[in-house]
């Protein structure tokens, strides 16, 4: 396959179009968790009931096009091979979970992925929105409209006192979890991140690597998202995650600004040895790879790095995974065989560029 | 020091518990500990995960709970009616069964809410269009008796008795839900 072809077709909307603030923000997720009432949650539902569930759900949405976004497509889990289901994963679009351990699971699809409700997973079902750059009020509207058509065919387990009914109590309230991407190598270089991730848990959200293990980030990149869904409204939680997703923002500007005043030539040394290391390798795992494209993202923001579009840093984080480098290989690898093909994938994406 | 239990491995785990004023403190090694389901959190690795945590966050309440009252095999153990699933099975998976497992465990659960969501117990989002008028015409009763009080503190009487005359048509509203709800 051609690395053209690939691409568009390997593309979400969310890694390639560009959004309000994409200089440190990657993307906005918004998801509700929802139940309809008068079946067992998927932790003990039966066969038949995880089909009806599909059906209700796929029903309620079926043949209807959503202004902006279009028809929905159901995919059904069991019928996809393993390598286009991890592909999904590494999308965002359906979780881990889904894959592993749901029975009877599904996803309807937009058609340029920023919609996907998830069938079956922990709950019966889960709206989720994903928007390219700081959106994550617009990613609740789109959420909430297309909950408010669901809703009109199916009756949700919801109890007055205590909101949305969900599978887990962590979830119960809102049903809403808000979440944003972020690119924070000024502040990770400056050590400031050590101090600020904390403070931001103390405030009932939530900071975390993607992708790494633990705390430690890969491609410092940090996913930022509200724990308490009870007790606020959907308005609020939003509101209180983006002030502080805003001032992440300013303290990662300010962290770049002194990194620029204070070290620059060591700064533009180290972006263009990434670049290098990406433009040259024959072998590279995904730790390096990650720390690299952070470089040279960086590199590229800070206008170190000319003409190189800024969305290859989302782009290649997400193709050059495992499942992606599988497809584009058009089969199964050998984690060293990976490594060769990233670099291969790396490079050429690199040479469009120019 | 050794472990209390097996008296071979050293002790890393100590452990005080008060019961009913009652102190006893456990020094035991981490197998004994596990075994005795005196650690709750500390799963750590591959198994790490929010239902690890959540089980563990249960189980600090249900051996408090079993603690304080009379042996389990006199105890019923509280269970779901629609899904029968027990309260034990809910703190071992820390998922529900079904939508009305929170009305059987509602007095077990309480303290958990709390816990999870910072104190809160009371849901102030959306809410479904179709779930009966009456709960959005409630919703707004109690917004507005807010901005009531509000408007009273600062002696704005005038916007007081508008929003006094808002509530009271909102719960003629109310009435009429009820009434016919009853024909």
């Amino acid at each position: 396959m051609s690395i053209e072809r690939f691409l568009n077709q390997a593309l979400s909307s969310w890694m390639s179009a560009e959004g309000p603030e994409s200089d440190i923000v990657l993307s906005s997720r918004v998801r509700l968790a929802r139940n309809i009432s008068n079946y067992r949650f998927p932790t003990l539902f039966s066969s038949e009931e995880a089909k009806e569930i599909i059906d209700k759900v796929y029903n309620s949405v079926k043949n209807k096009v959503f202004p902006g976004i279009g028809e929905l497509e159901l995919l059904i889990m069991d019928d996809l091979q393993p390598l286009q289901k991890r592909v999904l994963v590494e999308k965002h679009l359906i979780s881990p979970n889904l894959v592993d351990h749901a029975t009877h699971g599904a996803v309807l699809l937009s058609e340029n992925e920023e919609i996907s409700i998830m069938i079956n997973e922990e709950d019966h079902f889960r709206i989720q929105c994903l928007y390219p750059g700081l959106q994550i009020s617009e990613a609740l509207k789109t959420a909430n409209a297309i909950d408010d058509v669901i809703e009109e065919y199916l009756d949700y387990a919801f109890d007055e006192k205590i909101g949305y009914l969900t599978s887990c109590p962590t979830n119960v309230g809102t049903g809403l979890r808000a979440s944003v991407m972020m690119h924070l190598p000024g502040l990770v270089l400056t050590q400031q991140i050590n101090g600020i991730i904390p403070a931001i848990n103390r405030l009932g959200l939530v900071v975390r690597g993607i992708y790494g293990e633990g705390s430690e980030a890969l491609g410092n990149i940090f996913q930022v998202s509200n724990q308490i869904t009870l007790g606020k409204s959907e308005e609020d939680i939003v509101t209180e995650l983006q002030s502080v997703v805003n001032q992440l923002i300013a303290q990662e500007r300010g962290a770049r600004e002194n990194l620029a005043k204070t070290s620059s030539i060591q700064l533009e040394d180290r972006v263009f040895r990434s670049y290098g290391i990406l433009s040259n390798c024959r072998i590279i795992e995904s730790k390096e790879a990650a720390s690299c494209l952070s470089d040279v993202r960086l590199g590229i923001d800070m206008g170190y790095i000319k003409n190189i579009s800024r969305n290859i840093l989302n782009e290649l984080m997400i193709i050059t995974q495992p499942g992606f480098l599988q497809q584009y290989a058009g089969g199964p690898l050998r984690p060293n065989e990976r490594d060769v093909r990233r670099a291969t994938l790396i490079r050429e994406r690199l040479k469009m560029e120019n | 020091m050794l472990c209390q239990e097996c008296n071979e491995r050293p002790a890393t785990v100590h452990l005080t518990k008060i019961i009913n004023g009652e102190k006893t403190i456990l020094h035991l090694c981490d197998k004994c500990a596990h075994e005795k389901g005196e650690v709750f959190m500390m799963h750590g690795g591959a198994g790490f995960s929010i239902n690890n945590l959540l089980a563990g966050l249960l189980n600090m309440e249900s051996a408090f709970h079993t603690a304080q009252n009379t042996p389990f095999y006199q105890q019923s153990e509280p269970h779901c009616e629609n899904c029968s699933m027990t309260y034990q099975q809910f703190v071992k998976i820390g998922h529900f069964g079904c939508p009305h497992c929170y009305e059987a465990f509602k007095d077990h659960l309480k303290p958990l809410l709390r816990r999870l969501h910072s104190g809160s117990l009371v849901h102030s989002g959306k809410i479904p269009k179709r779930m009966g008028g009456s709960i959005h015409i409630r919703k707004s009763i109690e917004e507005l008796k807010l901005v009531l009080k509000e408007a009273v503190s600062k002696e704005e009487f005038e916007k007081a008795a508008e929003i006094r005359d808002q509530i009271k048509y909102l719960e003629s509203q109310l009435d009429g839900y009820f009434q016919e709800g009853g024909n």
